[in-house]
């Protein structure tokens, strides 16, 4: 037994893609209440809006399980950030900028080929550029997201009603002053709506990131002090 | 039996013309020593070996550059083309040096100095789009090590009189280790060395000692050996109707790819490179090595999906180089092949198919946007967000060693770092912005009013350099709707360098 106890543990460790073949990728439990199935669904699609680091969040534990990430289209992402997150640099590729239009090479199809391989895709949509993801780009990589079991995080807008919608309405910063501290931790409100399952929406407040260092929930003493700031 | 005929052209401070700095005061280091250093350094005294400090202290106003073997390589790509020109058969010995044996082509073009001279024309002609670059220096002897000492000098040996040639050179030629112990036996010249009896060297130095001898003597590094020829692996096929489309390709290629992988698994091997070749309807023929890696790419989809990305890349190549009409035919030639050992599967029954298809996808991709299109970060040190992170194309194992980072993981200090949390957002060109009255305007949007600040963090960096140096200060600053930037002071310009969202 005594032998047996850390060999299990040591065989749980060294097996990370145990989950490779069920149908949810693990985030961070402060996250959890966010989704309806507690965790990321594979063959689903779920939206960021507000928050870049919302969306390395959601990233972090499945990355630091084990699974492969990628982001794409996102030339300004900060990969301290990520790294400090908890998010494997060494298996988190980046193709910053995709070529123009939708053809091999483009956006879309990066992504595409992205799926195929990677469970996690965190793609910045490319409105900001001006040309925004089209209609039919969108279906396509929908039905692409489902038939591959990966998972497409999408900051930004998306022409298809996703399965998760997650957005950050507020913003307080702690640790800063009138020219002392420095920024320690950020309290944010994340509202989640979406489909089906999701469809009711949902308000948490959450430590993003907690002065001390990764995501927390906002503890009750807190949170009372929390909604007056967010009232005014 | 001397050594085979050999052209070697050497492109002289080559690491230097491919990062585009033979032009000025400048060195490439490699582990903190001197690698390579560009003319004008010379004359300042920077020589190869020198610390970087020596070097610095010689040549104040010195560039330096890390060495990166890949960009060198792939910036040799175009002369590697032009030397092609020539004979088909040309081998890349490292960049900035290539060789290729002149028994055909010399007779053709008519005689060793004509081909020397053709051949140095051809690539000074590449050479002239890099600015300011070095002539090349050809060169011709009996075996690639006298074809490469002739290149240093610019020689043509006469066919027979490269033992000659070598006589002259010191023994430190040959390689550190040796040549120490020869110089302490009184033998300093390739001369002295090749008139020892070839048994006794080899008795005395073992085969080591052996090959010295050998290339001294100027032959070839191994003895000719009897041995029986590869069967020829090299699968061909002929497309009639020529193809057009990429998938009709595509399925020939998975046959081909197919029959390759039998065949060479009857002979119990595995092909490490292969030649992808292709024949097009206007008569162009295009081929390209791929290197297939031990994980999962030597597998026959593997390769059936590397030869339809090249041809989808020859497909999609811009109009001018683009071949015009069909697929005539598609060959694949093994040109490296070693015994095939199986593949260890994980020992806990891990997904390994996972990384596998990682390192498909990515390689797909950079097929088609270059291989710097993807990229992988590694830590650093630095003060500011964007100096934490190293991008490194994906794949490149050179430099993705973490810099500035102790063993442990921990970070050195860095006086003036911004503490974390980092900003999830690094703008990749900083953002101008005005600060005014404690209101900040971002890009030109509408004044928003400052809620909080904190900083300054004060930068003085590279102040022993008038070009480089930059004093500026940092800020964190949040604005009344809950936004944190962290913004750059210079004088009284003002600039968004990250924003934490």
């Amino acid at each position: 037994m005594a032998v047996a106890a850390p060999l299990s543990e040591l065989v749980e460790r060294a097996q990370p893609l145990a989950m490779a073949g069920e149908r949810l990728l693990p985030v961070l439990p402060p996250l959890a209440p966010l989704l309806p199935a507690g965790g990321l669904r594979r063959g689903s699609v779920v939206t960021v809006s507000g928050s870049t680091s919302l969306a390395l969040a959601l990233l972090a534990a499945a990355s630091a399980q084990g699974s492969w990430c990628a982001a794409v289209g996102l030339p300004a992402l900060g990969l301290a950030a990520a790294a400090e997150m908890g998010v494997a640099l060494d298996r988190f590729p980046l193709v910053a900028s995709p070529g123009p239009g939708s053809g091999p090479g483009g956006w879309a199809w990066v992504v595409a080929a992205l799926l195929d391989a990677f469970d996690v895709v965190l793609a910045g949509s490319p409105s900001r550029a001006g040309s925004g993801v089209r209609a039919a780009d969108a279906r396509r990589l929908t039905a692409r997201v489902r038939e591959r079991g990966s998972v497409l995080v999408v900051a930004g807008a998306w022409a298809e009603p996703a399965e998760v919608r997650l957005s950050q309405v507020s913003s307080t910063w702690e640790g800063v002053g009138q020219g002392h501290g420095r920024l320690r931790g950020r309290r944010v409100v994340v509202v989640a709506g979406g489909r089906g399952a999701a469809a009711r929406e949902r308000r948490v407040p959450l430590w993003l990131p907690h002065p001390d260092g990764g995501v927390r929930e906002v503890v009750d003493g807190e949170r009372r002090a929390h909604a007056r700031r967010v009232v005014s | 039996m001397s050594g085979v005929r050999t052209l070697v052209v050497w492109c002289p401070d080559w690491p230097l013309v491919a990062a585009g700095l033979c032009d000025r005061p400048s060195a490439v280091l490699g582990a903190g020593r001197v690698v390579a250093c560009s003319a004008p350094a010379r004359v300042e005294g920077v020589a190869r070996g020198l610390r970087r400090r020596q070097a610095e202290a010689s040549c104040p106003g010195l560039a330096v550059v890390d060495h990166d073997p890949a960009a060198d390589a792939r910036a040799f790509e175009p002369v590697v083309a032009a030397v092609e020109v020539f004979t088909p058969g040309v081998e890349i010995v490292r960049p900035g040096v290539c060789a290729l044996a002149t028994r055909g082509p010399s007779r053709y073009f008519g005689g060793d100095g004509a081909l020397a001279a053709r051949v140095a024309a051809a690539v000074d002609g590449v050479l002239a789009r890099f600015g300011d670059a070095p002539a090349c220096r050809v060169g011709l002897a009996d075996g690639p090590f006298a074809a490469e000492r002739a290149a240093r000098q610019g020689l043509v040996v006469p066919a027979g009189a490269s033992a000659a040639f070598l006589a002259g050179f010191p023994v430190s030629t040959l390689g550190a280790e040796l040549a120490d112990l020869l110089v302490r036996l009184g033998i300093r010249t390739l001369g002295q060395l090749a008139e020892l009896p070839a048994p006794a060297v080899l008795a005395r130095f073992g085969p080591q000692g052996a090959t010295a001898h050998r290339l001294a003597r100027g032959l070839d590094e191994r003895p000719l050996a009897a041995r029986i020829p590869p069967p020829e692996l090299a699968e061909t096929a002929e497309l009639d109707p020529p193809a057009e489309r990429l998938e009709t390709a595509a399925f020939v290629a998975k046959g081909l790819a197919d029959r390759l992988h039998d065949h060479l698994a009857e002979e119990g091997l595995t092909a490490t490179l292969v030649l992808v070749e292709a024949e097009w309807e206007d008569g162009r023929r295009l081929g390209r090595r791929w290197r297939l890696d031990g994980n999962g790419g030597r597998t026959a989809a593997a390769l059936a999906e590397r030869v339809r990305w090249q041809v989808d890349g020859w497909l999609s190549a811009p109009l001018a180089d683009r071949p015009s009409g069909g697929l005539t035919l598609l060959r694949l030639v093994p040109e490296e092949v070693r015994s095939d050992d199986g593949r260890q599967l994980g020992f806990w029954g891990g997904d390994r198919g996972a990384a596998e298809r990682v390192a498909r996808a990515l390689a797909r991709v950079q097929g088609m946007l270059g291989p710097d299109a993807v990229v992988t970060a590694v830590p650093d040190g630095g003060r500011s967000p964007a100096e934490q992170v190293r991008l490194v194309p994906w794949g490149e194992t050179v430099g993705s060693a973490a810099r500035g980072v102790r063993a442990d993981g921990s970070a050195p200090p860095w006086p003036g770092r911004i503490p974390p949390p980092a900003p999830a957002t690094v703008h990749p060109v900083p953002v101008p912005a005005e600060v005014a009255d404690a209101r900040l305007s971002v890009a030109g949007s509408p004044w928003s009013p400052v809620a909080a600040w904190a900083g300054p963090w004060p930068v003085d960096e590279r102040w022993w350099d008038h070009t480089a140096h930059r004093r500026r200060a940092r800020w964190q600053v949040v604005t009344a709707d809950g936004v944190a930037h962290l913004l750059s002071q210079q004088g009284d310009r003002w600039e968004v360098e990250a924003t934490y969202d």
